[in-house]
């Protein structure tokens, strides 16, 4: 089984005139953790964006299992959770309405009862309160319940760290090598370093045009 | 902290998973929007009581004469009608896009279609069905022929689904502008002139004892063509929209 799941092929994306990153190339095997880092705006969020393909500014190509996405995304989505750097959650729903709504979106079965995956990210008891009256922590940890429902295999995470406490990281930390190990894939960025044994780390520094490649490209691309 | 209970991953490349369930997804989003809708009952009485008091207040400044009335009513409780949706659909998506819910929407692995064709289903049943039901009530304060009534509320009942859903394409070309009120309602304007003009034309027609099945055919037939094609259109918009 040594097929990528995720092939990114010489990605390439431009934003307001600046290109971001260039010849971008990754593959992403089951069980790996592949770390996006770099300093702010340098489009760490653009590319999750572009893999979850909400965001079709691109050039280069993806494949998913082989085949170009464009060809099988509605089987790459069933495949695919996204939590964005927003925590995409209703605060006036409870913590368990939010969670049916993205269950019911979703593909799949659930692997839990969502009284329990709320459990597990440590907010039982708040299952039935309005979410204004939760903190920023338990809100992103709303959103975080729902990858101990999802059946999906790939795993993007923006930022996904934000406001969790050390238990709450270690927790995930957790969850994310357990996905691993069972096949599943993850993709995310945070700016603290993880204690993780098989994360591969990305600087998505390396990939920006020098300063002269900049106005090279800038004339191609005009 | 309590041990996670083992998460079953799925392995091997070709396990299959379950495929997704439409009329489930359609409950989801039917059910979470009208759970919010309730929530937020004050913001969603707006364009009702917008409307009401547009009706009571014509009366006093046009003038208390039932003949008068009589003959200003179709159009006046159309035209207030019609502005009422209009000052609801900026909400539509707005809120979706701004707590990140409506990327997820548009990467569920559900038809958008459905999804957006859910969402203003619970729109209309918010805003246009009670501006329905309260319209006969209006038609009293505004001296309606008796003949009028039943006309109005049934042509009613096609056009204000008919403008949600018109709606729901200029909501999803503006959700990402951040004063996207103006421009929404100059796209929209146009595309429900013709609604206005047939809505009012039955009710007028049945007030003055001529036939209006035409006109609520036509009626009819902008609501069907809206509900297949506009669900459409406000979902390439929600893709463009969110894609810059």
């Amino acid at each position: 089984m040594n097929s990528p799941d995720l092939e990114l092929k010489q990605l390439c994306c431009e934003r307001d005139e600046r290109v971001l990153f260039r010849h971008f190339d990754m593959r992403l095997f089951p069980g790996d953790i592949v770390q996006i880092g770099g300093p702010n705006g340098c489009g760490k969020t653009t590319l999750l964006r572009i893999l979850t393909t909400v965001s079709q500014d691109y050039r280069g190509e993806i494949f998913w299992r082989g085949a170009p996405l464009s060809r099988n995304r509605l089987d790459y989505l069933n495949h695919l959770i996204y939590l964005s750097h927003l925590p995409s959650v209703k605060k006036a729903l409870s913590p368990r309405d939010n969670l049916r709504w993205f269950s019911g979106m979703s593909s799949g079965h659930r692997q839990l009862p969502l009284e329990e995956a709320l459990a597990c990210v440590g907010l039982f008891g708040y299952e039935d309160v309005p979410c204004y009256t939760l903190s920023a922590g338990q809100l992103r940890r709303v959103a975080l319940a729902r990858l101990y429902l999802t059946p999906a295999r790939i795993w993007i995470l923006d930022e996904p760290f934000t406001a969790i406490d050390k238990q709450g990281v270690a927790r995930l930390e957790q969850l994310l090598t357990e996905h691993a190990a069972g096949g599943g894939a993850v993709i995310l960025t945070t700016h603290q370093p993880l204690a993780l044994a098989r994360v591969r780390y990305i600087n998505l520094e390396d990939f920006q045009p020098e300063g002269w490649e900049l106005d090279a490209e800038a004339e191609v691309a005009g | 902290m309590n041990a996670p209970a083992s998460v079953q991953q799925v392995s091997g490349a070709s396990a299959p998973l379950p495929s997704p369930h439409l009329g489930r997804a359609f409950a989801a989003m039917l059910q979470r929007d009208l759970t919010l809708a309730y929530l937020h009952r004050g913001e969603i009485a707006n364009p009702l009581v917008f409307f009401l008091i547009v009706i009571t207040m014509v009366p006093l400044g046009v003038s208390p004469e039932p003949e008068v009335l009589a003959g200003l009513a179709p159009g006046i409780i159309w035209v207030v009608a019609l502005l009422a949706t209009l000052l609801s659909l900026d909400s539509l998506f707005r809120s979706d896009f701004e707590d990140g819910s409506l990327e997820q929407l548009l990467i569920s692995p559900q038809p958008l279609y459905l999804m957006v064709l859910a969402k203003v289903l619970v729109h209309w049943m918010v805003t246009g069905l009670p501006l329905t039901l309260v319209a006969p009530l209006l038609g009293i304060m505004l001296s309606l022929p008796g003949a009028g009534y039943l006309p109005l509320v049934f042509s009613l009942l096609l056009g204000t689904a008919a403008l949600s859903l018109i709606g729901a394409i200029g909501a999803a070309l503006t959700v990402a502008l951040r004063k996207g009120g103006l421009l929404l309602s100059l796209i929209i304007m146009p595309l429900y002139s013709p609604v206005l003009i047939f809505g009012t034309s039955a009710v007028r027609g049945a007030i003055e004892g001529s036939p209006i099945g035409a006109q609520m055919a036509v009626l009819g037939a902008l609501l069907a063509v809206a509900i297949v094609l506009s669900p459409l259109a406000s979902a390439g918009a929600l893709r463009i929209s969110i894609n810059g």
